[in-house]
């Protein structure tokens, strides 16, 4: 029998609501959004970072589109790739092929790596009538080279963003973009803190489930959303384990199940850091939202923004200091390195940041899964040998 | 015009091989690629800086500006393949930590570098003073470099050069090459070189590489005769060997290409076709167009398996990935910069996926081709995300047959003969097939819309 809705505490209920999201691979919320008024449009973005604020300014939903999970069989995406290709295109490839996108006006495509970036240009051939654009993010950080260049782009979608509308997106309406964007990364790293405050309260399966509902939301209804969880979460007493405080890195771009996640905490592990959906993250402090927006943005993106193994590090003693600082500032014991099989950034930054931790002690494992991945035993094994390596080290 | 060379045998091997034919501009090829090494094992003994860089839209000229000797790390781990060195320093890099689902070339670099620095022609392979990452075409060459700066020390230049994401080159994508050029990488190697950039310098050599770039053009344009005078896969590989690596804008990649180009017109002359490892090729029964690099562990056993069946490469899209020529780039001496940046913009894997099947559609009507074949590599993402798409809307565009095989660069543990040369046989008795239907009901025309 259910249990009746006024019974399941509050925090439990906004977890509830957002795993039907995150299960709904039929986007309703984007439809139901559509339809709440004429001539609303949608416009979905891949992995890692978009500047989202250019669609919303628009009076557009940005949609964030992570694959399919291990929720979809991909039938006609695997006809499209070969067997050593990551997941996350030919369950994106799937979703689209059996109209589970047509809600989507547009699509945008980050410059993360080969395959998403090949993926734009599937889709342009796939997918003829809709909007379709790479997003080339700068890999020079001076604000008068790569500065100008990242404008440059951004401006080319604020004008077709603006030809589709009917009107162009003017600078006010993207100062108020970026401000209540700005709101939501502010919540976003209290929930952050949080959660590294107290995992036990917040476990990360529950964060996941909450960064995903911000991929279908209204940015404005996310970040109420995720200030109604920390109240909630707060009220129900939760119980504190012995378990090891970790990091997980490599996980930026195709997502690992969600029982993954599940698996690592069980395991016994407190994920008190992560990469998962860092669209959420990537910028790392408020945007002014008083000068140009286009240069504003671009200079957060240039000096402010998370570092991940899409974004080239110019210096040799530059690789490892975010991880070591998130490793600092969350307090955590140890990292796990979790990529997606045949990702390369991800596998190829993955034995310089093992270097960089081992050379300050830290304790790390890794593994690999795809986001279909269904077999967790051996997973929560390694995950829970680690954890106890680590309980061990520090009893030590 | 055609020596026939005895190779050495390989140890161990109980049968001796049969000479090797090549044409004389081949060997000539081989000369410069080997004199490369000779000069970058005395750079650091005579007080120069060696760069390494890529392949695809590099900047030999702007290097050669600073006196550098120049190395090529994706030439450097095909040469360890083709002299079947590659197969325990890929091995050697995983056992050291990197993953086996990642690109070989970077793995055999790292074996390669782990095993004492030692290039593929046994001679020494200095530490590069400078890792220019001209970032054209593949994210992983980005890595590449980091890691070996990781292990090696040294110091990166990066030149991020956008992607074509719309099918052309926005005047923002040049002016933001052009100004990395000059405010982050021409002061880079003023650094590390201790010369002076001299422009003038820069327009000679630029004046020099348009001559070879001219050659080269005539040379795989060649192959729109029938037979064709040469395989515009398997041999263009050694066409394009000085060009595309540390010889474009030198005197002696002129004369290469001047060799050359007089070589294939006298084929032409004769009515021969190419110059195989076995000789002569025998008669031409098939026309293709290849996309994906080849192999390079088994480079001789998969050529045979084409011109054994009288298969000849008419044009391959592999021939291009460092520089798209014949579709009109010249390097300009009279705007060095610009043209640089066209250059490194212009390169194949730096195309979008319409681009590219475009180009390759356009190459099967203009060569009467039968059809394409795609050499899907496993190390190689840039090139294959997407190839099956790719397949299918030429297939669809121009009504031809298109084959997929699977292989990998340098790893030899993706290299399967038996299934490479089953299918080729599969996909050779499909052209003819189509031949016989044509015969009696020809292909409606389907209209192909030019590249660019």
């Amino acid at each position: 029998m259910d249990t009746p809705a006024a019974e399941v505490p509050e925090v439990l209920r906004i977890v509830q609501r957002c795993e039907a999201l995150f299960e709904d691979l039929h986007f309703n919320a984007v439809k139901d959004w559509k339809a709440a008024a004429p001539g609303r449009k949608a416009i979905g973005y891949m992995p890692v970072y978009v500047p989202r604020e250019l669609i919303h300014a628009a009076g557009y939903l940005p949609v964030g589109i992570l694959g399919g999970g291990d929720q979809i069989e991909v039938i006609q995406g695997d006809a499209y790739y070969q067997s050593y290709i990551c997941r996350i295109p030919r369950s994106t490839i799937e979703l689209g092929l059996t109209g589970r996108l047509d809600c989507l006006d547009g699509m945008l495509f980050p410059s993360i790596c080969d395959v998403i970036r090949n993926l734009s240009g599937m889709w342009q051939i796939l997918f003829k009538d809709k909007y379709v654009r790479y997003v080339d993010v700068p890999q020079n950080y001076q604000d008068e080279v790569g500065g100008v260049f990242y404008q440059q782009e951004m401006q080319h979608i604020r004008d077709d963003l603006g030809r589709m509308r009917g009107s162009p997106i003017t600078d006010e309406e993207l100062n108020a973009s970026i401000r209540v964007y700005n709101d939501n990364r502010q919540v976003i790293r209290d929930l952050y803190a949080y959660r590294a405050a107290k995992p036990w309260q917040a476990p990360t399966s529950e964060v996941y489930l909450l960064l995903r509902a911000g991929m279908v939301l209204p940015v404005e209804a996310h970040t109420a959303l995720v200030r109604d969880y920390l109240a909630a979460a707060e009220k129900l007493a939760r119980p504190r384990r012995d378990n090891a405080r970790i990091v997980i890195n490599g996980s930026f771009c195709e997502q690992p199940p969600l029982a993954l996640i599940k698996s690592i905490e069980m395991a016994g592990c407190y994920i008190v850091d992560d990469d998962f959906i860092l669209v959420t993250r990537w910028l790392l402090d408020d945007v002014p939202t008083d000068g140009d927006p286009l240069a504003e943005l671009s200079r957060a993106f240039l000096h402010r923004s998370a570092s991940t193994a899409a974004k080239y590090d110019a210096r040799r003693e530059d690789k490892g200091v975010f991880l070591m600082k998130q490793v600092k500032t969350s307090g955590a014991e140890g990292v796990v390195f979790a990529a997606p099989s045949f990702c390369d950034p991800a596998l190829l930054e993955r034995p310089m940041l093992q270097d960089v931790l081992s050379r300050h002690g830290i304790p790390h494992t890794a593994f690999k899964y795809a986001e279909n991945t269904g077999q967790m035993a051996p997973i929560r094994e390694q995950a829970g040998t680690f954890a106890d390596s680590i309980k061990l080290w520090n009893a030590a | 015009m055609n020596t026939p060379i005895a190779m050495p045998t390989p140890t161990g091997s109980a049968k001796r091989p049969p000479p090797v034919q090549k044409e004389d501009a081949m060997w000539l090829q081989k000369e410069l690629i080997n004199a490369n090494y000779a000069d970058l094992a005395r750079a650091h003994g005579q007080g120069r800086k060696v760069a390494a860089t890529f392949v695809p839209g590099n900047l030999n000229e702007l290097l050669m500006c600073f006196d550098f000797a120049r190395s090529l790390p994706e030439t450097n781990a095909l040469q360890n393949g083709m002299r079947k060195k590659s197969g325990k320093m890929i091995m050697d890099a995983e056992r050291e930590g990197q993953s086996e689902d990642v690109c070989t070339y970077v793995k055999a670099d790292l074996g390669m570098l782990q095993a004492g620095e030692v290039g593929p022609t046994g001679e020494p392979m200095p530490r590069p003073d400078l890792l220019l990452l001209s970032y054209t075409g593949c994210f992983t060459f980005m890595k590449w470099f980091e890691l070996v700066r990781h292990k090696y020390g040294g110091e990166t230049v990066m030149l991020h050069v956008p992607y074509q994401g719309e099918g052309k080159i926005a005047p923002n994508m040049r002016d933001y090459v052009v100004k990395q050029l000059k405010e982050t990488v021409i002061p880079a190697l003023e650094r590390v070189s201790g010369v002076k950039f001299d422009i003038d310098r820069l327009r000679q050599y630029m004046r020099e590489s348009v001559k070879a770039e001219e050659d080269l053009v005539a040379v795989l344009q060649s192959a729109k005769h029938r037979p064709s005078p040469i395989d515009g896969y398997f041999g263009a590989v050694y066409y394009i060997g000085p060009i595309f690596t540390a010889f474009r804008g030198t005197p002696e990649a002129t004369q290469y290409y001047r060799t050359l180009r007089a070589e294939i017109e006298e084929r032409v002359r004769l009515g021969k076709g190419p110059v195989t490892p076995d000789g002569d090729m025998g008669e031409e029964k098939y026309r293709l167009v290849v996309e994906g690099p080849p192999n390079w562990t088994s480079f001789r056993d998969f050529w045979r398996m084409f011109y054994e069946e009288g298969a000849v490469v008419v044009s391959s899209t592999y021939a291009k990935v460092g520089g798209l020529y014949d579709f009109g780039f010249r390097h300009d001496p009279e705007h060095p910069l610009e043209s640089l940046a066209e250059y490194c913009l212009g390169c194949y894997t730096n195309l979008n996926l319409p681009s590219r099947v475009d180009m390759i559609c356009k190459y099967i009507d203009e060569y009467q081709a039968d059809g394409l074949l795609i050499n899907s590599i496993k190390s190689c993402n840039s090139f294959s995300a997407g190839q099956l798409l790719m397949l299918r809307e030429v297939e669809r565009r121009t009504g031809k047959p298109a084959a997929f095989i699977e292989t990998d660069l340098v790893d030899p543990r993706y290299f399967s003969a038996a299934n490479v040369k089953n299918r080729l046989e599969s996909y050779f008795q499909m052209i003819r097939q189509k031949r016989l239907a044509h015969a009696d009901a020809p292909a409606p025309f389907v209209p192909i819309t030019p590249a660019h």
